[in-house]
């Protein structure tokens, strides 16, 4: 299979709806980042592989896939920086280059799970995306006590009416499905 | 007063429980909430994750359903929903080809104009003096660790409700009524948000250190204004304690629900009975 050519920091700014330039590494966004201690490369520092054009280099990183999203980066940004749109951004390019780190696969396959979900119902069915998830997880990594982890939780879940075998479906599935299509996804 | 209302997935999912405290406590206070016809999911992280364009272009079909509707306020009670309608509704704002070339996507006109709230801002104008001229009954039992979690105050830009780094927006009008709220560190500290079920240690291990300061400051319980915040450090509280060796036991509320019992509704009606840690 032919690759895409590699991404530039054009790429990155383009998706993130971000400047990287402004950056000057003070670091508050990997001060405040909860997820710092988890990290093999920390926000900032992915920010100045950016900033040097090494995307390869960046989207390789598990910390990547380790970020949650908070925003904490951004909003603390002395510059503005849209730090958490970058990370956003290295993630669609590390899937899109197959180059995401290895480890990170379960968080991957979970995302695309949910979003397959929409295209096919509009909403989000919790239990059809947790079977499936979880199927093509187990797959991946064969580990029994992951695939019935939460397996105890649905009984109490039933109790509590919090648990919808099917779940709700837009009317409107075609445009959905066109909307999908039209975004390349 | 009538106002357009976007539940999400999570509310219309297993976080019912806050769709019923949501609808209860707006419409004892006279707030008739219109639910948006045929909305679609707005996409969360995993669109923001895999493909930007597909996450712009999820919230403007609901931008979009709101406009040709005549809505233009909308509720949107969870965080990460009303946050991605927000980054969506602010590009387009500013960008004419990208309204052109959404609007096609999506298949109806969409600006942008719609102005999305979150609770705390339906309480706001609501205004914290009439709900307490509708409430019968103190809160002086509850003293909450008020948890507004990462996307409630974000981006600062958009949101200019409360203070994105102290915010206290929560403490003010549960002060009004009766509560005492304590002081703590951990009010916009992230949960792990959608981590819960690709990577649950990652939020058994935050959301543990939002509990213990929260139990530090001597807060009896937990208020919440976002379905992922309560899912994890509520339904998720047991393994917190049993991964951790802790033993929390702190309800978790989401902040209508708190307001609602200061109206004199009951914990059913409310949903709180199918929360996991319930008050002995």
């Amino acid at each position: 299979m032919k690759m895409p050519d590699e991404p530039t920091i054009a790429d990155v700014e383009r998706i993130a709806h971000a400047s990287v330039r402004d950056c000057y590494q003070c670091g508050k966004c990997s001060a405040g980042c909860p997820q710092a201690h988890a990290m093999d490369v920390l926000p900032n520092q992915l920010v100045r592989w950016v900033q040097l054009g090494r995307i390869d280099k960046a989207m390789r990183a598990a910390a990547v896939w380790q970020c949650v999203s908070c925003m904490t980066c951004s909003t603390r940004c002395p510059k503005s920086v849209n730090c958490a749109g970058v990370l956003d951004a290295l993630r669609q390019l590390s899937v899109e280059h197959d180059a995401a780190a290895p480890g990170q696969r379960r968080t991957i396959v979970f995302q695309q799970a949910f979003l397959d979900n929409i295209r096919r119902n509009g909403r989000l069915r919790e239990m059809e995306l947790v079977g499936i998830f979880k199927t093509k997880a187990f797959f991946g990594d064969l580990n029994i006590p992951l695939l019935m982890k939460d397996a105890l939780l649905a009984p109490q879940m039933m109790k509590r009416g919090k648990f919808h075998l099917f779940g709700e479906r837009v009317r409107d599935r075609g445009l959905v499905q066109r909307i999908f299509e039209r975004c390349h996804c | 007063m009538e106002i357009g209302y976007y539940p999400g997935c999570a509310l219309h999912g297993s976080s019912n429980d806050y769709e019923s405290s949501v609808r209860a406590c707006l419409s004892a206070l006279g707030v008739s909430l219109r639910e948006l016809d045929d909305w679609i999911c707005c996409g969360a992280t995993a669109a923001h994750c895999l493909n930007q364009k597909l996450a712009v272009a999820l919230p403007a079909r609901n931008l979009a359903l709101a406009e040709r509707d005549g809505l233009p306020q909308m509720l949107a009670p969870c965080p990460m929903c009303s946050m991605e309608l927000i980054k969506a509704g602010s590009l387009l704002a500013q960008d004419a080809e990208l309204r052109r070339e959404i609007s096609e996507i999506v298949e109806l006109p969409v600006s942008g104009s719609t102005q999305i709230l979150n609770l705390i801002q339906i309480f706001q104008k609501i205004g914290a003096a009439r709900i307490k001229e509708a409430a019968v009954h103190s809160l002086e039992a509850f003293c909450p660790a008020c948890y507004y979690g990462c996307l409630l105050t974000r981006p600062p830009e958009n949101l200019r409700f409360d203070d994105c780094e102290q915010p206290s927006s929560m403490e003010t009008l549960l002060r009004e009524l009766g509560a005492q709220p304590v002081d703590w560190n951990f009010k916009t500290e992230c949960c792990g948000a959608g981590m819960t079920i690709a990577h649950e240690e990652t939020v058994l291990d935050l959301s543990n250190k939002i509990l213990s300061n929260a139990a530090a400051h001597g807060a009896n319980c937990i208020v919440v204004a976002c379905p992922m915040c309560q899912v994890n450090l509520d339904m998720k509280q047991a393994a917190i304690n049993a991964r951790h060796g802790t033993a929390h036991d702190l309800v978790v509320y989401y902040l209508s629900d708190l307001v609602g019992l200061a109206l004199g509704l009951d914990q059913q009606a409310l949903g709180i009975d199918r929360h996991f840690v319930v008050r002995k």
